[in-house]
């Protein structure tokens, strides 16, 4: 079993680690570098709970081995916020229209909506729609979700 | 739910990695995106001693013209095949199945070659090769070879690839211009892996039909090519194709299984009408190329 030495920016912060070869960014994120913000649901890929941003794009952390994200730029649900609390517009976004009730999935949830509307692209409200199927919610039935994307699609970046 | 110990290795060149496959005499499992394979090692239905990481390889991603048809290297990300210009022109029915691969967040990372070498047998990637007539380019220290897709795939997850094989390319030949897309799939939620697909595409001359690839996913053991509707449809006016009479030769060959998401009768009623909703939908100019 190999160990391997990285280098990774996570939420603007050099952090570097040995890592087992079998660590998923998941587990290293959570236990090494201590952003518990990442949630750990199904870790076979179906939850969505545990996804983050790498080098801007929104991927599911348990599918993906921290050794893979060595010179990475990653950001979780913690790196979101400006530094003065001023939430992202996603949150901003989340928060107005209720779209959370216990929270498991929430940053999960941010996180692809903050890559999206981040991104060189400006998603349609039918392209923000349509990744929230990669994600589960158990408790708000969507419905707040989907007017937060909504919102999103209006501009509010 | 943690995988199994192992090592890693990012070999940078093809020979590289074909040396390091044939060094773990069978012991290795190559990665692409892992969207497949990951869930495989944390779940510990695969425990290789050696995992060889594809995505640092030279030329892996790209898309290229090639003689008679498109060749696509297997570390393309499906997210990139989605919105690449060469692909929507010249393979339509790729991108169009790619929409139903996994999430945005799978897409993200998950290759198309990753897909079409694992050879799940509800995914849309094997069954798209199989249809459209593709070749998959192998490559071990052994020396090169070529295989039709249609040759690939021998059961769920099984394919004539040799533990010290590595794919490197898949080989997507021209349907012409003008060629419809054919293309249907039934899933419980979007992103699921499918209880029922068809796929495929008509090469036309003019309002006939000179050419029909068409296979199922989610019907068997492997993607199953409808070779004996292939051949009724060919050299037929696009008019004079009933698809309801092809139906029954369409499901000749499927195998369909039963899970806790459907049962095989489920998937055999629901496939007969998908394909020929599908099939009228490709011969009224729904999805030209």
């Amino acid at each position: 079993m190999s160990a391997h030495t990285l280098e990774m920016t996570i939420n603007g912060r050099r952090h570097a680690a040995t890592v087992e070869a079998r660590t998923s960014l998941s587990d290293y994120l959570r236990m090494q570098a201590g952003y518990t913000g990442v949630q750990v649901g199904c870790e076979h890929g179906v939850c969505g709970a545990c996804t983050v941003i790498v080098d801007g794009q929104a991927v599911r952390s348990c599918l993906m081995l921290a050794v893979q994200a060595g010179g990475s730029t990653v950001t979780t649900a913690e790196g979101l916020a400006a530094p003065d609390g001023t939430l992202h517009p996603v949150q901003q976004a989340m928060r107005d229209n209720h779209a959370l009730q216990c929270g498991f999935c929430t940053p999960s949830v941010v996180c692809t909506l903050a890559a999206l509307t981040e991104g060189d692209e400006r998603p349609g409200e039918d392209d923000l729609i349509a990744a929230m199927s990669g994600h589960i919610c158990r408790c708000t039935g969507y419905q707040g979700i989907r007017k937060a994307a909504s919102a999103l699609a209006g501009g509010a970046k | 739910m943690k995988p199994a110990p192992f090592d890693y290795v990012a070999p940078r060149t093809v020979a590289e990695a074909c040396s390091i496959l044939t060094d773990a005499g069978g012991g290795a499992t190559v990665i692409a995106g892992g969207q497949t394979l990951m869930p495989l090692l944390n779940l510990r239905m695969s425990q290789p001693f050696v995992l060889v990481d594809i995505n640092a390889i030279a030329g892996f991603r790209d898309v290229t013209r090639v003689d008679g048809g498109t060749r696509v290297g297997p570390g393309i990300r499906q997210a990139d095949a989605l919105k690449n210009a060469t692909l929507s022109r010249h393979v339509p029915a790729l991108v169009r199945a790619l929409g139903h691969v996994g999430h945005h967040q799978t897409r993200n990372r998950g290759t198309v070659g990753g897909s079409v070498a694992l050879g799940e047998p509800a995914a849309e990637m094997p069954a798209t090769a199989v249809a459209l007539g593709a070749s998959i380019e192998i490559a071990s220290t052994r020396g090169t070879r070529t295989l039709a897709a249609r040759d690939f795939y021998i059961g769920p997850y099984m394919t004539a690839l040799e533990p010290d094989e590595l794919v490197t390319g898949i080989f997507y030949p021209d349907w012409g211009d003008g060629h419809r897309v054919v293309f249907g799939e039934v899933a419980q939620r979007p992103g699921d892996f499918a209880l029922t697909g068809v796929v495929g595409a008509l090469a036309l001359d003019g309002a006939i039909i000179t050419r029909a690839g068409l296979a199922w996913f989610a019907m068997g053991p492997t993607p199953l090519a409808m070779q004996q509707a292939e051949a009724a449809i060919a050299g037929k006016a696009l008019e004079d194709v009933d698809a309801t009479a092809l139906a029954d030769l369409a499901m000749a060959g499927t195998a369909p299984f039963d899970d806790h998401h459907a049962s095989a009768e489920y998937r055999r009623t629901v496939g007969r009408r998908l394909f020929v909703r599908t099939l009228n939908g490709a011969l009224k100019q729904e999805h030209a190329a």
